[in-house]
């Protein structure tokens, strides 16, 4: 008994950590299926109905639309600027380097219940009306320092010498950036997006500061919760995490099927 | 070629650095270089870490600007060319390949950026050459360290420089691999018939491939000839100990006659070809290649030159030869190379010897020359 313990120990945890982990997930897909009327809080019989009719909760798909909205363009203007401020402190020396360094981590430390409400103020001492664009800069700024940061890791670990070895054949420095450097960082800058995406998609403290009317999905969620989540919150919340799940698996599968493809032509 | 304006035929000739300088801050790491090296010619620059070569090489690269100084290939000044403007190419130390790019697309490369269309031809050619033409859809991390340097090397060659640039080019690889790529390298050269400039801290890869060594040292050349010429005749301590081993004894000039000198050495009057006394003092470094002595019993006949007195310290038996170490009267332990053909009397440890050489075999250095210099960095390598 004591030997079978000391030898599937290991397991048993791995398997308890990953319970842990999954259980509200798995509470979240379940709760999807709940035939509950107003308030999705206790399970009320099995039905498809709410994935039928994602939409079916007043105002959830507009709030939703405005969350990829955002999103979309946070991720974009950060993705693009995060990326230049990164190749900026990776690769070239100048005045003001470490400060920058340092600057660009405060962001990430400050508490966002402080930001969100310190934007608010500038917004309106700008005499700017908080809504969808207000909500835009504030969501670009706190993804910035993620994006800087995970672009800047992949630059560190790019050997100079092969854009050294691009110059020596004959590659301008346009090149060189759009033939070497570019398709080397790329892995770096899609998982620096894909973060941007997810924080932006995320976000509600600030989003809630800085937003005026505009609603957003954690906003329709936090403000419907007071009355109970209807259903369909929790349809959208299980048909995201699916998402991301099949885009991982996809690209699992395309990787080891172009690694096995290399491998018969050994 | 005929399609792109820089690399065009004409910049072709010899290579020439001229008071060629470059320093890091405080530290000289180039100082002021002189050298021409001529056009289809396999040349090394020999030298240990930290002496320079590499600084060399990356400023014939423009990879590197140098601090002051010139850089002609031919008659066209090449010293603020753009690197990929320069009809060179380099192979780097750990080859430098892109890793995202196939074998194919790594070959294609230079040719593609140069505007050439249609470089299957060209690409497959030079894969045929290094044997490697089955390889080309591959990434470059499937492929084997001595695949991967080839790859390198035809990367650089299908462009069709004037010049090559071999930066530590095996030094990545085993020893067994390492002899086979010096001959290969040694054949694509003859084969191609480009300027190869070769940078490499091992003195056994130089001398094995390239028609002219220059021994760097400290940013300067020491000493610049054929690999024979640098083996027989070291103007330094550096180069005698760079390149291979040397016994180092003291000894005073005595007289010139002729082409001839004597020198009094430890109280034996020897003799040595002036030509070979690269020192203008009295006081001299006697200089004589572990393998040029012969080792003979006490009262046996010698030609040449003689030194007596000697007990053998130390015997170690290594197949094709034995190496003797024997201590003289003036408390000098030499060392002696015998080939195992039978030439030498047996002898044990403590026994009497008498040691000769042909005077032709001798050099003469400075008598203050530093008989450590160059060992440090031999051995560290």
């Amino acid at each position: 008994m004591t030997r079978w313990l000391s030898k599937n120990l290991i397991r048993i945890y791995a398997a308890l950590a990953f319970i842990y982990l999954f259980i509200p997930v798995a509470y979240t897909m379940a709760f999807s299926f709940n035939d509950s009327g107003k308030r999705n809080l206790i399970w009320q019989g099995f039905t498809f109905k709410n994935w039928l009719n994602p939409c079916g909760a007043p105002e959830v798909c507009t709030a939703l639309g405005n969350s990829i909205k955002i999103g979309f363009l946070a991720t974009l203007f950060a993705t693009v600027l995060g990326t230049m401020i990164a190749f900026a402190l990776g690769r070239y020396s100048f005045r003001g380097r470490s400060a920058t360094n340092l600057l660009i981590f405060l962001p990430m430390a400050t508490p966002e219940i402080v930001l969100g409400a310190s934007l608010l103020a500038m917004f309106l001492n700008l005499g700017i009306n908080p809504g969808f664009w207000t909500t835009v800069i504030a969501h670009v700024m706190f993804c910035i320092s993620f994006v800087v940061v995970t672009v800047k890791a992949r630059i560190a670990s790019l050997d100079p010498k092969l854009e050294e070895a691009a110059r020596d054949l004959y590659a301008t420095e346009w090149q060189t950036f759009r033939r070497v450097t570019l398709p080397l960082v790329a892995p770096g800058i899609a998982a620096a997006a894909l973060l941007a995406f997810s924080l932006s998609f995320d976000d509600f403290i600030i989003t809630n500061f800085n937003s005026g009317t505009v609603n957003t999905f954690p906003k329709f969620v936090w403000v419907s919760s007071a009355r109970g989540v209807p259903a369909q919150a929790n349809v959208i919340g299980s048909a995201m995490f699916l998402i991301a799940l099949a885009i991982v698996i996809s690209a699992q599968i395309y990787s080891s099927a172009k690694a096995r493809r290399l491998q018969k032509k050994h | 070629m005929a399609n792109h304006p820089d690399a065009a035929a004409a910049k072709t000739g010899d290579l020439k650095l001229s008071s060629l300088t470059k320093s890091f801050g405080d530290f000289l790491a180039v100082d002021d270089l002189d050298l021409v090296i001529p056009k289809g010619s396999f040349f090394a620059l020999l030298g240990p870490s930290g002496c320079g070569k590499t600084t060399t090489l990356r400023m014939i690269a423009g990879l590197e600007e140098p601090t002051s100084g010139k850089i002609y290939l031919g008659d066209t000044d090449l010293t603020d060319t753009k690197s990929y403007r320069r009809p060179v190419n380099t192979v780097f130390q750990n080859y430098a390949l892109f890793p995202h790019l196939t074998i194919f697309e790594n070959v294609a490369f230079g040719l593609r950026r140069r505007g050439i269309k249609d470089v299957k031809e060209a690409v497959e050619k030079v894969l045929a050459l290094v044997e490697l033409a089955h390889l080309r859809d591959r990434k470059p991390t499937q492929l084997s360290g001595g695949q991967q340097q080839r790859i390198a090397v035809a990367r650089a060659i299908v462009n069709r420089p004037a010049l090559l640039l071999l930066d530590e080019p095996l030094g990545a690889l085993d020893l067994k691999l390492r002899r086979q790529m010096q001959i290969e390298l040694k054949w694509i050269q003859t084969e191609v018939g480009i300027t190869f400039v070769h940078v490499t801290h091992d003195q056994e890869e130089a001398m094995t491939m390239a028609d002219t060594i220059a021994v760097m040292n400290e940013g300067r050349i020491e000493q610049l000839g054929s690999p024979a010429d640098l083996y027989e005749n070291p103007k330094t301590a550096f180069v005698a100990n760079f390149l291979g081993q040397s016994n180092f004894i003291k000894g005073t000039l005595e007289s010139t006659s002729g082409a001839d000198q004597f020198v009094n050495l430890q109280g034996t009057r020897i003799a040595i070809p002036a030509a070979r006394n690269s020192s203008t003092h009295k006081s001299l470094l006697v200089g004589i290649r572990p393998e040029k002595f012969r080792i003979h019993n006490v009262g046996d006949s010698t030609t040449g030159n003689k030194l007596e007195g000697g007990i053998v310290t130390d015997i170690s038996f290594v197949g094709v030869s034995t190496q003797y170490q024997v201590e003289m009267p003036w408390k000098q332990e030499l060392m002696i190379f015998e080939q195992n053909d039978g030439g030498a009397p047996n002898l044990r440890k403590g026994d009497a010897v008498t040691l000769s050489w042909e005077p032709h075999f001798t050099f003469a250095l400075d008598g203050d020359e530093d008989v450590t210099s160059g060992l440090s960095g031999a051995d560290a390598e």
